[in-house]
């Protein structure tokens, strides 16, 4: 989230969607439910099904499952339209007035610039800014708004850039946005094509709720008022499409577009769905991290300062603009980390240790493992904490590879699916005996027989204590995974190996080292000084040992360490500071300053500067959040600043200090993202219609696909007429609750959600079996016949929606009972991801449906 | 709230005054229960079985997100879930959730002639003392909202106390206690009313719910239990909610006008066991043994 569950009650208009967070965040919602108590705050739910969400909606809309950029690129087209805009926020704090270099082209094909059909990818070097004094344009110009500084006219240096594209130091602007390739027109062209009537065709919503909803949204600047806000608020039912990267993009650039970032009660509010996968990804859940979202080295990184140099960015901005370019620190983040890593072997003349972390030379995503298991290349697996089988994609394909592996150890506090992939259904007992797989099963701690942190959907890091003692033998997870490095150690040190250093110079001086404490290791991620360091402009020395206040003490020479340089100031030498409690509010935003820590620096809403006009005036004299103090000089508020705090604003530093450019981008440049630097609608893998903007390329040309005899992918021609969707229940937590009764008591079966219309279309009444199927697999279940969903018109065909919730399986109280069907919804879902982000598409793939 | 708030204000079949009548302040408590934000998700009636001690039991798929078709004799809490389609096509989901509503004037204990098995404390709770209860389920029969159930096992009558428990020790109901989003709210019946007037004249001024209302049934004499509906002219389309819940005529006649009835019929009753006994003398000693073996056969 950009701001936080609890900054929601300050919002005045709320859009859900690709969420349904009163169905599965139902304690964070009160706050959605708070801002129309206490500001009537209108609430527009946009989802496949009429949801629990939905039910306190001020407004409700059908879309189509995966249509969302159609309708969002629609929102852009409205606000442009209509000068529902924030004009002084969008000139000064976003690239809107940045020129795209000459041969830029938008996709009104289908393809953006620099397609190459033979690797299905894209040249990206015209994806990028033109560089001032580059000839074709005037930098500068007179069309300036506000208080802003006025730009100077072109201004020499910049120039071209090196052989690896990179941004131009010095970009080339017209703040009147008139400019031909100036951001702002680029993008009103891009949006021409996504009219109320093409919203209509593509996501099947009538054309008068989807303008009744644009006006609604956007009512917040009509007349030019800046004052209101809006939130966006989403979940997986955006991430987890083979375009999710682009549907957040989409929503980031409306909510640019409209002067809602930075602010309270605006911002774009992912919802993380379990209650650490925030955590999770801040110390790098994922292939292509380190923590605190450092850039893994690849093969081409021949050193530490190669890599450096590749992952640090250069500021690139107007001649006249300041940028702060945060992640121009980065050295000091990885020096920091790597020593946190190895200790004392990590010196200056090895580069740190850099040739002892990884290099990742393609993709290691989630479905990637499972296609290299599939195809024998990977051997094993450790699972702790997830059911790899339920969770898919093409849980079959992953059964099967599971089949085809030496070993697998599962920590988990219940017998589940990947534990028990042998007795899948349709293996039989004399196939089981054939399985050669070794699985092992440890024996796992609860979430409650567990103490450290959770880090939730707002950033804040909260420490829990354990609340019973584990039972019998079970281990809390620190205790495992220690014993087994420890072993894997000892076997380094007595039988060498081909590279043992990285095992054998770990740094691992926890007192207990077979089982570290949780605090312990929290104080390594905060970090620490290892000599004496000095911060000579604040005259203040942190001594050798003691916990680093902030990330801003992070060195780069060697003598700082740190796990995590955004927790950096999260357990210092005041002790940890996600153990705190107090609940005072004194600003009434929901701040709370002295409740847990959030990252970073315990910033409650970011880049909230940018709630503050030019002159660092807050827009709004009532929810006022940071604001300049000429008197100080300096940036103060109620919440912690996220801007240099002694810039000040006649030296126009954008607000968006991570971004090379220290603006928003509406644009994305360069490397930001493989499948297009703006969002364009693409059908999902699976669809039922060619997509209306470019029939010819009706899929993301990027997405790829896999192709074992396992990956198979259904079309309309082949009789996948039905668009499926899958999501969770309040009820239920995931594969997990269906093991405790009080949970299987509230849903205790399976069901599929099926349109009234469909229902009646094939003689299926309520309660009655149903068999869903796919081209991968088929699932059973009851049918739940419902008004919810409705039967809707996509480009002139009638097409039906179903909707499958995912928390059962072959594993369970109902299940171990013989009580009800024994299928997986992910036995259904295609093995087809996101191409940024690699996330596979769950929310929209095609079946077919009778009764069973 | 103290334990004075449990003062007993209205007995079951018990003839002459109260005991202690009047000797606390009369503290009215209240549930409001906001239909327009409740999200269905049942985690009051996870709470309700909690802490009553009521075990988790099998349930069966009924095409729908209901937990079950009704309430039990321990299941005191149940969400109704309820998809309506409004005359002009709008669908809405509509989540209410059920229990006793606590009426001022309860057609449970009204009905119930056994001495002390229906109580009503001075704050309103109506509670069911089950070593009184006869098992007769008149109670069930004088509830217009079809609340109390009956125990086949122990042929005794139960259905939610309010928490009379946790409110006599100044604690809110566990249902208050484990709703999420705050569409549950306790204290007393004026600032719920107070609370219930001011939300729905926001729903009725700020959203399309023109004709939002409190639900505070005059049939019954208002009741402890209260909801804001986003449509007050249609009650029922929330899973039955009554839109003039009466106490049961027969219910009215028997205990209120026509009570010299059975009062009479009871004396006759006796007066016939007086006659019959000048009539006919005492009963023989050797008949009651020839009844007792031939019971024992």
């Amino acid at each position: 989230m950009t701001n936080g569950w609890i900054d929601i009650k300050n919002t005045d208009v709320m859009l859900i969607m690709g969420g349904n967070p009163a169905e599965n965040h139902p304690c964070g919602f009160k706050w959605a439910v708070e801002a129309k108590r206490q500001r009537n705050a209108k609430m527009i739910v946009v989802d496949p099904r009429f949801t629990r969400t939905a039910a306190v909606a001020d407004m409700f809309l059908q879309i189509r499952a995966g249509a969302d950029i159609a309708f969002l690129g629609g929102m852009i087209h409205y606000a442009l339209e209509n000068q529902r805009i924030a004009k002084e926020y969008l000139v000064n704090f976003t690239n809107a007035s940045f020129i795209v270099k000459d041969g830029f082209k938008l996709p009104e094909d289908g393809l953006f610039s620099g397609f190459d059909a033979a690797t299905q990818s894209y040249d990206r070097s015209s994806w990028n800014y033109e560089a001032a004094g580059s000839g074709s344009s005037a930098s500068g110009s007179s069309g300036h708004l506000g208080e802003g500084p006025v730009p100077a006219s072109a201004h020499a240096g910049g120039g071209p850039t090196a052989a690896l594209p990179s941004m131009p130091p010095n970009v080339s602007y017209d703040m009147s946005l008139e400019h031909p390739r100036a951001v702002y027109q680029l993008l009103k062209r891009q949006y021409s094509r996504y009219t109320p009537e093409m919203v209509e065709r593509i996501t099947g919503i009538p054309k008068d709720q989807f303008l009744k909803a644009a006006d609604l949204f956007t009512s917040i600047r009509k007349d030019g008022d800046m004052k209101k806000t809006g939130t966006i608020i989403y979940a997986v039912g955006w991430t987890q499409h083979s375009f999710g990267t682009q549907i957040i993009r989409a929503a980031a650039m409306l909510q640019l577009l409209l002067g809602n970032v930075g602010r309270a009660g605006g911002g774009v509010n992912a919802l993380r769905g379990h209650s650490n996968i925030q955590g999770a990804t801040d110390v790098a859940g994922i292939f292509d991290n380190l923590p605190g979202y450092l850039k893994v080295p690849t093969p081409e990184d021949k050193d530490f300062a190669s890599w450096m140099t590749r992952i640090t960015p250069k500021a690139s901005k107007p001649g006249q603009w300041d940028s702060w370019n945060y992640w121009s620190n980065t050295p000091k983040f990885a020096v920091s980390f790597l020593k946190a890593m190895y200790g004392d072997a990590a010196k200056k003349e090895n580069g740190w240790a850099f040739d002892y972390l990884p290099k990742v030379d393609r993709e290691y995503s989630w479905t990637h493992i499972w296609d290299d298991m599939y195809r024998g290349k990977v051997k094993g697996l450790m699972a702790f904490g997830m059911n790899s089988v339920a969770i898919g994609p093409n849980s079959q394909k992953n059964i099967d590879a599971l089949k085809k592996a030496d070993f697998l150890v599962v920590c988990d506090i219940y017998p589940e699916e990947t534990s028990d992939f042998w007795r899948a259904p349709g293996i039989t007992a004399d196939e089981t005996k054939n399985i050669k797989t070794e699985v092992y099963r440890l024996p796992g701690a609860g979430f409650a027989e567990k103490d450290g942190t959770f880090v939730n959907s707002a950033r804040w890091l909260q420490w829990k204590w354990t609340a019973v003692p584990t039972p019998g033998d079970a281990k809390l997870d620190q205790e495992i995974l220690s014993r087994i490095f420890l072993k894997v150690r000892d076997l380094y040190r007595k039988e060498g190996g081909k590279f043992p250093d990285p095992i054998l110079n770990l740094a691992w001086n926890y007192t207990i080292p077979d089982n570290p404490s949780l605090s312990e290791v929290a104080k390594e991620l905060n970090g620490r000084a290892l000599t004496d360091v000095e911060d000579k402009a604040a005259g203040q020395t942190m001594k050798a040992g003691q916990q680093l206040p902030g990330y801003s003490w992070l060195r780069d020479d060697g003598s700082t360490l740190s796990g995590n340089w955004i927790w950096c100031g999260s357990w210092t030498e005041a002790g940890g500071l996600m153990q705190r409690r107090d609940p005072q509010d004194p600003s009434g935003l929901g701040i709370h300053p002295n409740w847990g820590w959030s990252w970073p620096m315990n910033r409650r809403v970011l880049y909230n500067r940018a709630s503050c006009d030019v002159s660092g005036k807050p827009w709004d004299p009532d929810r006022t959040q940071v604001w300049w103090n000429e008197a100080q000089k300096k940036w103060i508020g109620n919440d912690v600043p996220d801007f240099k705090p002694d810039s000040p604003p006649k030296d126009h530093m954008g607000p968006f200090i991570m971004n090379a450019e220290g603006v928003g981008r509406i644009f994305a440049p360069l490397a930001a993202f493989v499948d297009g630097p703006f969002p364009e609608f693409y059908e999902p893998a699976e669809s039922p219609i060619a997509n209306p903007l470019h029939p010819q390329q009706s899929q993301s040309p990027v997405v790829k696909r896999y192709s074992t005899a396992m990956d198979k992918y259904g079309t309309p021609e082949k009789g996948f007429t039905v668009v499926c969707t899958t999501y969770r229940l309040t009820e239920h937590y995931h594969y997990w609750t269906k093991n405790n009764p009080m949970n299987v008591q509230l849903v205790p079966e399976p069901f599929v959600e099926i349109p009234m219309e469909l229902a009646a279309d094939l003689g299926i009444q309520g309660g009655d079996k149903v068999k869903v199927t796919s081209a991968r697999a088929s699932y059973f279940a009851k049918a739940m016949v419902t008004h919810r969903i409705h039967p809707m018109t996509i480009d002139g065909k009638k097409i039906y929606q179903i909707g499958i919730p995912i928390h059962f399986g072959y594993r369970g109280i109902q299940e171990d009972a013989g009580r009800t069907s024994r299928s997986l919804t992910n036995s259904l879902s295609p093995t087809v991801t996101d191409p940024n982000a690699y996330t596979p598409e769950f929310k929209s793939f095609l079946v077919k449906l009778e009764k069973a | 709230m103290s334990n004075g708030t449990l003062q007993i204000k209205a007995i079951s079949g018990h003839a002459g005054p109260v005991p202690g009548l009047d000797t606390s302040r009369d503290y009215d408590v209240c549930k409001l229960i906001d239909v327009t934000t409740c999200i269905g998700c049942k985690a009051c009636e996870v709470a309700c079985l909690e802490w009553n001690g009521y075990p988790f039991r099998e349930t069966v798929f009924d095409n729908t997100y209901q937990t079950m078709p009704d309430l039990e004799w321990n299941y005191y809490n149940l969400i109704r879930f309820n998809e309506h389609v409004a005359d002009n096509g709008t669908l809405s989901w509509l989540m209410r959730k059920d229990q006793c509503m606590h009426c001022a004037d309860p057609g449970c204990l009204r009905a119930c002639p056994a001495d002390g098995a229906i109580v009503q404390y001075t704050n309103g709770i109506v509670d069911f003392q089950q070593e009184y209860c006869i098992g007769c389920q008149y109670c069930v029969s004088g509830c217009p909202f079809n609340i109390p159930k009956f125990n086949h096992e122990t042929k005794k009558v139960h259905k939610c106390t309010l928490c009379s428990d946790r409110v006599g020790a100044g604690l809110e109901p566990a249902c208050i206690k484990a709703c999420p989003t705050g569409c549950l709210h306790f204290g007393s019946k004026d600032d719920m009313k107070d609370l219930a007037e001011g939300r729905a004249k926001q729903l009725r001024e700020h959203t399309a719910h023109i004709n939002a209302g409190v639900y505070d049934p005059p049939g019954v004499g208002g009741t402890h239990v209260m909801y804001v509906l986003h449509d007050i002219d249609h009650p029922e389309a929330y899973g039955g909610l009554p839109k003039n819940p009466q106490i049961p005529l027969l219910v009215r006649l028997w205990k209120r006008p026509l009570k010299w009835l059975g009062n009479l019929a009871m004396a006759a009753g006796v007066l016939g066991v007086f006659v019959h006994y000048l009539r006919y003398g005492p009963k023989e000693a050797e008949e009651i043994d020839a009844k007792r073996n031939s019971d024992s056969d």
